[in-house]
């Protein structure tokens, strides 16, 4: 059903007149041009989609856009504020957390999702927050060791947006 | 070393002027290539170092590579081997990879020949340049070359730092075009600065942020997305189709052309929506092989192989060998399942084709292209931005011919984005395979007969890395017309299924005669630096000597692999209720020669590792005849956080070495290590991969019973 939706993207309100049914990740890459959120598998099996609706990780390719209509999407373009990094994002630089790059905007959005809800998680959470995010290069283990250094300097400075 | 194409072809001087039009050119004319791959002659690297780089008017400089970036992390490597050479910084390089039009030829990326091959070819381009800037300064300063020090582009007089040059100035105070005559030495690895530092990598940035472009984040003006019909198993025919419905979906367009039958629309969700709408029926063929009768089927197909190694008297050794084992390994199709889906956008305007393409073959792929559009292949541009990932599986370019004919017969830009299902069917998988070995041990521990063979994967990885006086190694054909479906390269090709069967039987026989299978493989083991690496991983990993099985799940492995040295050790547990196997931890180390970059070669190491353990313990493709059976990620597992031990990579100095492959070595010990230590902690020895729980189970339980 084609219809006006109103939500938050980034931080900025918008509006969109577009059909509600529509894969929100197509709106995303498409319609709003912002194509850090990928395609991998299109059934929410691998995760490279994923962005955040509030403060929810979600898999756009199986989510409508009717979903969005008043909250807030954030995706990875979202995540550096006035030309600073977001900690995670260094955090991925700093440890090498990522080698093709495809399944990092995803990965980052799970983990800025699970270190909201849970600032300090144990190494087991940071796995279970992150088992359904595919990653076929083997960061895996530095991707663990960075959030697990920002959940730590979080833990002395406050902890991450 | 010389010139082993004649004359050399010169100076081009057609690129001379597209390179001046956009920069500040340094034109120098060397020596012959000498870094081609012998095989391979039509990508010969040029002897033209413009090639190569380009030093522009604000100093910075931009390399130019064939290679393409999928996540091995040749951009940054590349960078820091020509900042070495040439005098600068990293930072002030910018690559660019994979274009046809700007970078100099290259067979594709692949064979861990990146930093090995192109390598010493850039180095030598860099150091040419320098050579030549320095000869410059040494008129512009009026001091002797030998009098002058280059830091980060700026040549200075040594003890008169005011005296000094730029890059930048020199290069732009006159076009210059002069003949290097000489050879010019590469700098030695006492003198690096550069190489062999864990510079922080070139494309973090862009690829934390989102910014980092991949083919299918490319927008065009009028572009159109096409959606395939594809047939439902290899070797359908299509005996009916209508497409009147698809017709009728608002905006969308149907082409037919020699098979190709493709929905196209501006919107991705519209051009699905079209080729949905496609009625169409197809003849099946018969089902020939499946996931289980392919092993029989490959050794009966397998046809007269051919001779890897052989020496002594095999026959007569198996006759007399008092206990001979005999070893039968099997392992299935696996997929290289990249993240990024095979992509492709194509435009064609003013008799011009440029292809934007996720591949590991631009070159090759540019050719196939022109050969199809019946285009001159120089009017044909491929351009490769990052690739989301590769192992091989990109090297074939199947939907770059896609988007290419669709754009010419459509007159608009065209996307081919392949879906998760297309990526699966049309993969080029990594083969089922076979291997066959009988060996024996004398007495003292040493190998007396290694009688191998193989078939379906190929030779490589069969090599001996151990010593024995008698011995055979054969591989039957590998080719595609013993598979029934596509196969290729898939990372190391062939040498997971090899140093797997391989090392699985030197643990047997390390086991049959009761000794330690590290002390085993010290005692045979012929190369030295292999040697190193196994002794270095056992100090690193603590491993408790004693004949397996120990109870404690330690296992060790080694091969040598694209000239690099790799030896593993793993821990592991094994859950019998569930026969879940949990590998807790793995030590990797490798000689890999001069290290160009310590962390990025530890990054392929954990990789090649953590991505090893998928076709170790779950991954295997399910099909009946060329009805491929899975097609998504929910009943094809790939490694998962969950599964990842804590991995510790360790690098071997060895200075006096050019650089060795890195991507694909530790790989190829995963498989080995794993089943290894899943004997030394059952006592059941896994003659099949994956290594499935419900094969742990059943294999478990078989062995209690007996």
């Amino acid at each position: 059903m084609m219809r006006v939706l109103t939500f938050r993207l980034n931080g900025v309100e918008r509006t969109l007149d577009i059909d509600d049914a529509r894969a929100l990740l197509y709106v995303l890459r498409d319609d709003l041009g912002l194509t850090g959120a990928k395609y991998g598998c299109g059934v929410g099996y691998c995760a490279a989609c994923t962005v955040l609706l509030d403060d929810v990780p979600i898999r756009a390719c199986v989510t409508p856009a009717a979903a969005i209509d008043g909250h807030a999407v954030t995706t990875v373009e979202g995540l550096a504020s006035g030309g600073v990094l977001h900690p995670l994002q260094q955090a991925f630089i700093d440890h090498g957390a990522f080698q093709c790059g495809y399944c990092t905007s995803g990965m980052l959005l799970g983990a800025v999702a699970l270190l909201r809800s849970n600032p300090h998680p144990t190494r087991e959470q940071v796995v279970q927050a992150l088992e359904g995010h595919l990653c076929r290069c083997g960061a895996h283990q530095r991707i663990l060791a960075a959030i697990e250094a920002v959940a730590a300097q979080g833990a002395a400075a406050g902890d991450v947006r | 070393m010389s010139d082993d194409r004649g004359e050399g072809k010169g100076f081009d001087r057609r690129r001379f002027l597209q390179l001046a039009g956009g920069g500040v050119v340094v034109a120098l004319v060397g020596l012959g290539a000498r870094f081609a791959l012998k095989r391979d002659r039509e990508f010969d690297y040029p002897e033209d170092l413009n090639a190569y780089l380009r030093i522009g008017r604000d100093g910075r400089v931009t390399v130019f590579s064939g290679k393409i970036e999928m996540g091995q992390g040749v951009m940054t490597s590349l960078a820091q081997m020509l900042a070495e050479e040439l005098g600068v910084s990293v930072a002030s390089v910018d690559m660019v990879m994979g274009d046809t039009r700007e970078c100099p030829p290259d067979a594709g990326t692949f064979g861990s020949l990146t930093t090995r091959v192109f390598g010493p070819a850039l180095r030598e381009a860099g150091a040419k340049a320098r050579s030549a800037l320095l000869g410059l300064a040494a008129k512009r300063l009026g001091a002797p070359r030998t009098a002058l020090a280059v830091d980060d582009g700026v040549v200075s007089v040594r003890g008169a730092p005011s005296r000094r040059v730029t890059y930048a100035d020199l290069a732009g105070g006159a076009k210059i075009l002069r003949v290097v005559d000489r050879r010019v030495a590469l700098r030695a690895a006492k003198d690096f600065t550069v190489i062999g530092r864990s510079v922080a990598r070139l494309d973090g940035p862009a690829k934390v942020t989102g910014v980092a472009k991949y083919a299918g984040d490319l927008r065009l003006p009028g572009m159109l997305y096409a959606r395939l019909l594809r047939p439902p198993m290899h070797g359908a025919m299509l005996v009916r189709i209508d497409t009147a419905a698809a017709e009728r979906v608002p905006g969308a367009r149907i082409v037919q052309h020699q098979g190709l039958i493709a929905a196209l629309h501006a919107d991705p969700q519209g051009a699905e929506t079209a080729v949905q709408a496609i009625r169409s029926s197809w003849s099946e063929p018969a089902t020939t092989v499946d996931s289980e009768s392919i092993f029989d089927h490959l050794v009966a197909v397998g046809g007269e192989p051919n001779e890897i190694a052989k020496h002594g008297d095999v026959e007569a050794a198996r006759a007399r060998a008092p206990h001979l084992l005999k070893s039968v390994f099997h392992k299935g199709y696996v997929a290289h399942a990249p993240m990024e889906p095979h992509t492709a956008l194509a435009e064609i305007k003013d008799g011009r084709a440029t292809i934007w393409a996720s591949t590991q073959t631009p070159f090759p792929t540019r050719d196939r292209v022109a050969k199809m559009l019946g285009m001159r292949r120089d009017a044909v541009r491929v351009i490769t931005p990052f690739v989301g990932g590769g192992f091989g599986g990109k090297s074939a370019g199947q939907q770059v011919l896609e988007a290419a004919r669709l754009a010419q017969l459509t007159r608009r830009p065209v996307m081919v984005e392949w879906t998760r299902d297309e990526e699966f069917f049309y993969d080029t998988f990594d083969p089922a395979a076979v291997v066959e070995v009988a060996s024996a041990a004398d007495p003292s521990g040493r190998i007396a007969l290694w009688d191998y063979a193989v078939f379906g994967a190929g030779a490589r990885g069969a090599a001996p890395i151990y010593a024995s006086p008698n011995m055979r190694i054969v591989a039957a054909s590998s080719g595609p017309e013993i598979h029934p479906f596509a196969v290729g390269p898939w990372r190391a090709p062939g040498a997971n299924m090899n140093v797997w069967a391989r090392e699985s039987q030197i643990d047997r026989m390390a086991a049959a005669l009761g000794q330690d299978p590290l002390e085993f493989r010290l005692r045979n083991v012929a190369e030295p630096r292999l040697r190193r690496a196994l002794e270095a991983v056992g100090t690193a990993f603590g491993w408790q000597s004693g004949p397996a099985p120990s109870r404690r799940g330690q296992g060790i492995a080694c091969s040598i692999d694209a000239g690099t040295c790799v030896a593993t050790a793993a821990a592991v547990r094994v859950d019998a209720a569930t026969g879940r196997v949990t590998v807790d931890r793995i030590v990797c180390a490798q000689d890999m020669g001069i290290v160009v970059n310590p962390e990025g070669a530890k990054m392929q190491i954990e990789g090649g590792l953590t991505m090893g353990l998928g076709y170790t313990l779950a991954e295997e493709l399910h099909f009946r005849g060329g009805d491929i059976l899975d097609r998504n990620f929910g009943t094809y597992q790939i490694p998962r956080f969950s599964w990842v031990p804590r991995i510790e990579a360790i690098l071997l100095e060895n200075d006096a070495l050019a650089p060795q492959g890195g991507g694909e070595p530790a790989i190829t010990t995963t498989g080995a290590v794993i089943a290894n230590a899943v004997f030394d902690a059952t006592g059941v020895r896994f003659y099949r991969l994956p290594m499935t729980p419900v094969r742990v189970m059943d294999a478990l339980a078989k062995s209690a019973k007996t």
